[in-house]
Formats: structure tokens, C-alpha cells, sequence
């Protein structure tokens, strides 16, 4: 557990990958948003439906 | 000085029952936690509970406690955890914990317990019927529930430094520990996207209340160990977290802010001219740069005030040590994360998405906002800030984001898995749960301090447990060995 928390941490890496990011070539940058899109589309799906009843309908008794 | 900072979380859920004209939810939660336990049920002993007392040195006589608990479904299980109804929500509390990534484990692995309860209460119900439980804080019309941390801290330490450290603390931690919310409550106007469930909620600077005026510091002096020796101090403002890194953050910085204040190694005061706005000030700027007035003169932002404590924590570090931290290894951590974090929050908050709950959810709010053209007031995202939350693993959004890629984990699932059954082996949580998985018939009650043990005759056995870090398995891993019965256990102890 520790083990892998330390491999995956530095703070250095991070800065690292986000210049990678930055020079990302354009393809890239489709194929995330790819990703994003096809994520959306599967979020859609498990969504409840009729978000404005669902959302009313959701009422807690106050607790701490 | 500063004592090892043993530390847990309490969970108040959200709790729904569909289908069902009349959704009672202390019935719902009770047949939650009674689904889940069945027949391993050992209950809770209140014998040392006082939630009535005063950290500031007073209890309040001839009159009923601020809160009458009303506790109808309590159960310990062999993890160590509690597991019970509370103002009409299943609570989970966590074993206690020795360091930030084991709380981690222990507080995920409650999430994996409702989920489990949820699918073991659909054989009460009718088919219709559903139990779902959310891992929030409020219900986005006003009505909130908690998520406390608790911390042992040094009985010597005056309250009112604890206070006076933990104000601008708490005030200035949301940018990492929010869970984010879609608009503003509690009068606190319109509001698109704020950081923190919590925040619009506080209403005072000190005080034992949790449920009404909430305060900012809670001093509920209930500490569940040694009263001469130790506090437990009780924090009532934090989010619930769903990011791993968030709650390894939010409970090692805190851990490590604790003991600086226990070795008295804060030599400047950042308190903050008025605390309970300068909460929500800081909540409802999702950009960070709002600053807050120091009552020494001058403003700052919270990431400025928190990187002065990160320095700070970085020093005591370098010269005391973070052994009562939780263990240099794991206390360096946090420092590296802290730090990680901070850098992050002031190039872009959006490059913590997949590591801070409110910058993550507000990533995917986002993406619906560009991609379907929502307005910051549309049910859709607001649907889409309380299904984040949902514990259910095919309908959660942020388990949705994990299975994606898109969120960091610090832990493995098998040892979450474990820890839903198994306690941490480095603390008293060890002995507890041992007892209720050997002798789970002879258990007859417990609680935080003690475990009442009924060993075939008279008179009941009360095992005090006192001391937080003793019955750690490499105190009495052996005893389990060698003992057959309750009764020999018992007499071990004695001898």
C-alpha cells in the first residue's frame, strides 16, 4: 500500500506530465475528447431519469 | 507534546427509500445496517458516552444535552467499525486508525459496507422497492448531515490554542478537502458552483451544537481514551470524500497541523477577522483567489495561508520529526501531496482533477455544460452533483470516473475489500474486532474504551481500553492464538 502510493506520488512528475499534455500534437487532443464524449455518453445511460422530479424528490432530515 | 495522532471518520449518509409512499428514513436506515448485519449483531455499550460535555471545561446540568441521540439499529463490526442509525441516517464510523492511508482504507471500505447493505436490503423489500444511500452532505434544500473526523490530541494543550490554530485552518483546508456543490443554501445566495457541501452551514466560531448554528470549532469533550491523558478533538466541518487523495490529504495535514500545535511550534497567528464568513468567502470561490482578513492586517488567499502551514509543517518535519504524525514514511507523504496540491491550485485548480472531489466533479459538470449547453440552474446538473455521490457502484458517476481512468487511487481494492471484515492491526480497533470475530456470543456490549465480555459466569467482564495504541496485534495477536474461550482471554488479561 505505502509502496505503491510512493511510487505513483512526486510532485515533479505531475509538472512533467502536464507539459506533455501541452505538446500534445492535435490527434491527440481529438482522442481525449473522444474519450470525453464516449465517458458522457455512458454517464447518460445510468443517469435517473427526469432529473428535475428526481432531484425534488430528494429531501434528507437535517443531521449533524 | 504531541501524542501519535490515532484518527477515524464518521459518515452520516444520505438516505432514500424509493418506491414507497411513506419513506421513513430511520425504517430505512435501520433496515440498512440490519440487512448487513443479521446475526453478528453485538450492541453498543453508552455507559461513557457524554456528548454533553465541554472541551472549554463545563457540562451543561439541569438541562437535556444540546442533542438527544435516538439510537434504534447499533452494531460493532469485526472491523472494528460502529455501524448504527443516527438522526434518521445510517452512520459508519471507522475503526481507529494509526496513520491517513490507513483511514483511507477504513473509510472506502464503509462506502463498500453500504453498498453492500443496500443489495442485502432488497430481500425486505418489495420489488418496486430500493434503498439508496449517497455519500454527501446535504440534500441542496437546506438540510445537512455530517462528516466528523476525529483526532486525538494532548489533554495539556489549552483549548482555547487549539482553537485559535484550527479556525483559520479549517477555513483555509476547503481547497482541498470540498466536495463541491451546484448553488448556495442556508442564505447564502445565488451561488453557480461553490467548494465545499458544508460550508453554507456554519454559523458560529466555538461551540458544542452539531446539528443547529453549527460552529466552526466543535468542543464536544467526549474522549473515548484516557480523559487525564488525552482529548478527542471532534471536527464537525469537513466534506465527505469520495477521492482517495482528498482524504489522505485532508486527514494527514490535519493530523500533522495537530501535533505543531501540541509541540507549541507555530509562532505566528493567522487568525482570521471573521472566521464563519471567511469560510463561505473561501467555499464559494471555485477560482481560489478570494482572500481573507487577517486580524493582524493584511488579506491573503487560502492557498497562500496554506502554504505558510505547509512551510511550517515542512520545518517541524525537518526538526522534531512526524512520528506522532502517522510515521515519517507516511507523514512525508502528505508533505510531498500538500505540496503537490498547492502548487496545482495556484497554476490551475482544474490539475487536480481526478485527485480533489470538487475540482473533479466540477470537470464532469462542466463537460455537460459545453456539451449539452446547460445553465449553471438546469435539475441536470444538479442531478449530476448528487449522483456523483451515489453509493451504488452502477450508478455512482464518480466510480463511473475511476473504472475510466480518470481518478487517482491510493489504496488497492483488496485491501479495502479486507478491511470491511478485518481491523487495523495498530490500534485498540485490533482487540475489538478480534473479540466480535473469536467470541462473537460472549461479546455482550462495546464501545470506543472498553468491551463488556460475558465468560460463562457472573459477573460480567468489563475490559477497559483506555489507551488507543495498546491491543495492537502486536500486543495480543497471541493471546487469540492461545486462547480458547472468552474466560481464558479474560484471565490472560488479568495475570
Amino acid at each position: 500500500m505505502a509502496e505503491r502510493e510512493r511510487k505513483q506520488r512526486p510532485a515533479p512528475k505531475e509538472r512533467v506530465e502536464e507539459e506533455v499534455e501541452d505538446l500534445a500534437p492535435p490527434k491527440q487532443g481529438e482522442k481525449i475528447k473522444e474519450e470525453l464524449d464516449d465517458l458522457l455518453d455512458e454517464i447518460d445511460s445510468v443517469l435517473e431519469e427526469n432529473a428535475e422530479d428526481f432531484v425534488k424528490s430528494y429531501v434528507q432530515k437535517g443531521g449533524q | 507534546m504531541a501524542v501519535p495522532k490515532v484518527c477515524g471518520i464518521e459518515t452520516e449518509y444520505g438516505v432514500a427509500l424509493r418506491g414507497a409512499a411513506d419513506a421513513n428514513p430511520v425504517l430505512a436506515s435501520s433496515m440498512l445496517i440490519n440487512a448487513y448485519v443479521e446475526h453478528r449483531k453485538v450492541g453498543w455499550d453508552f455507559e461513557d458516552e457524554s456528548p454533553g460535555r465541554d472541551a472549554r471545561g463545563f457540562a451543561r446540568e439541569g438541562a437535556a444535552p444540546p442533542e438527544i441521540e435516538t439510537h434504534l439499529v447499533n452494531t460493532v463490526l469485526t472491523n472494528g467499525a460502529r455501524y448504527y442509525v443516527d438522526h434518521a441516517h445510517p452512520e459508519y464510523s471507522t475503526p481507529e486508525c494509526a496513520n491517513a492511508l490507513e483511514l483511507v482504507v477504513a473509510d472506502k471500505a464503509g462506502e463498500r459496507i453500504l453498498g453492500r447493505s443496500m443489495q442485502a436490503s432488497r430481500r425486505l423489500l418489495t420489488p418496486e422497492q430500493e434503498i439508496v444511500v449517497y455519500k454527501n452532505n446535504t440534500d441542496g434544500k437546506g438540510n445537512s448531515y455530517g462528516t466528523h473526523e476525529n483526532y486525538l490530541v494532548d489533554r495539556t494543550v489549552p483549548f482555547a490554542t487549539l482553537v485559535r490554530h484550527l479556525l483559520p485552518w479549517f477555513v483555509t483546508r476547503q481547497v482541498f478537502t470540498g466536495a463541491g456543490k451546484v448553488g448556495g443554501e442556508n442564505g447564502s445566495g445565488k451561488i453557480e458552483y461553490q467548494i465545499s457541501q458544508r460550508a453554507d452551514f456554519f454559523e458560529e466560531e466555538v461551540g458544542l451544537e452539531t446539528t443547529l448554528k453549527r460552529p466552526i470549532v466543535n468542543t464536544r469533550d467526549e474522549p473515548h481514551a484516557d480523559p487525564q491523558k488525552y482529548r478527542r478533538l471532534h471536527v464537525i466541518v469537513g466534506d465527505a470524500n469520495l477521492c482517495e487523495v482528498a482524504t489522505f490529504l485532508k486527514v494527514g495535514s490535519t493530523a500533522i497541523l495537530l501535533a505543531m500545535i501540541e509541540d507549541d511550534f507555530i509562532d505566528k497567528d493567522y487568525s482570521i477577522a471573521t472566521p464563519v464568513a471567511a469560510l463561505r468567502g473561501v467555499s464559494h470561490d471555485p477560482t481560489c483567489r478570494t482572500t481573507v482578513e487577517l486580524v493582524d492586517g493584511g488579506t491573503i488567499t487560502a492557498v497562500d495561508l496554506q502554504w505558510e502551514f505547509l512551510r511550517l509543517a515542512q520545518k517541524y518535519a525537518d526538526d522534531v520529526g512526524l512520528e506522532a504524525c502517522g510515521g515519517d514514511e507516511i507523514a512525508g507523504q502528505v508533505l510531498e501531496r500538500w505540496e503537490a496540491t498547492l502548487a496545482g491550485l495556484e497554476r490551475d485548480p482544474r490539475t487536480l482533477d481526478g485527485k480533489l472531489d470538487w475540482v473533479t466533479k466540477q470537470s464532469l459538470l462542466d463537460a455537460y455544460r459545453e456539451r449539452d449547453g446547460l445553465e449553471w440552474d438546469d435539475p441536470k446538473l444538479a442531478l449530476l452533483d448528487l449522483q456523483y455521490h451515489d453509493v451504488r457502484p452502477g450508478r455512482s458517476l464518480y466510480e463511473r470516473l475511476v473504472r475510466a481512468g480518470k481518478v487517482e487511487r491510493l489504496v488497492e481494492e483488496e485491501d479495502v475489500t479486507n478491511a470491511m471484515t478485518e481491523p487495523p492491526p495498530t490500534t485498540r480497533a485490533y482487540f475489538r474486532g478480534r473479540c466480535l470475530a473469536e467470541w462473537a456470543d460472549a461479546v455482550v456490549a462495546a464501545n470506543w474504551d472498553s468491551l463488556i465480555l460475558d465468560v460463562g459466569s457472573d459477573p460480567l467482564r468489563r475490559i477497559p481500553m483506555m489507551e488507543p495504541l495498546r491491543g495492537t496485534q502486536a500486543h495480543v495477536a497471541s493471546l487469540f492464538e492461545e486462547c480458547t474461550t472468552p474466560a481464558e482471554l479474560v484471565a490472560r488479561l488479568a495475570s
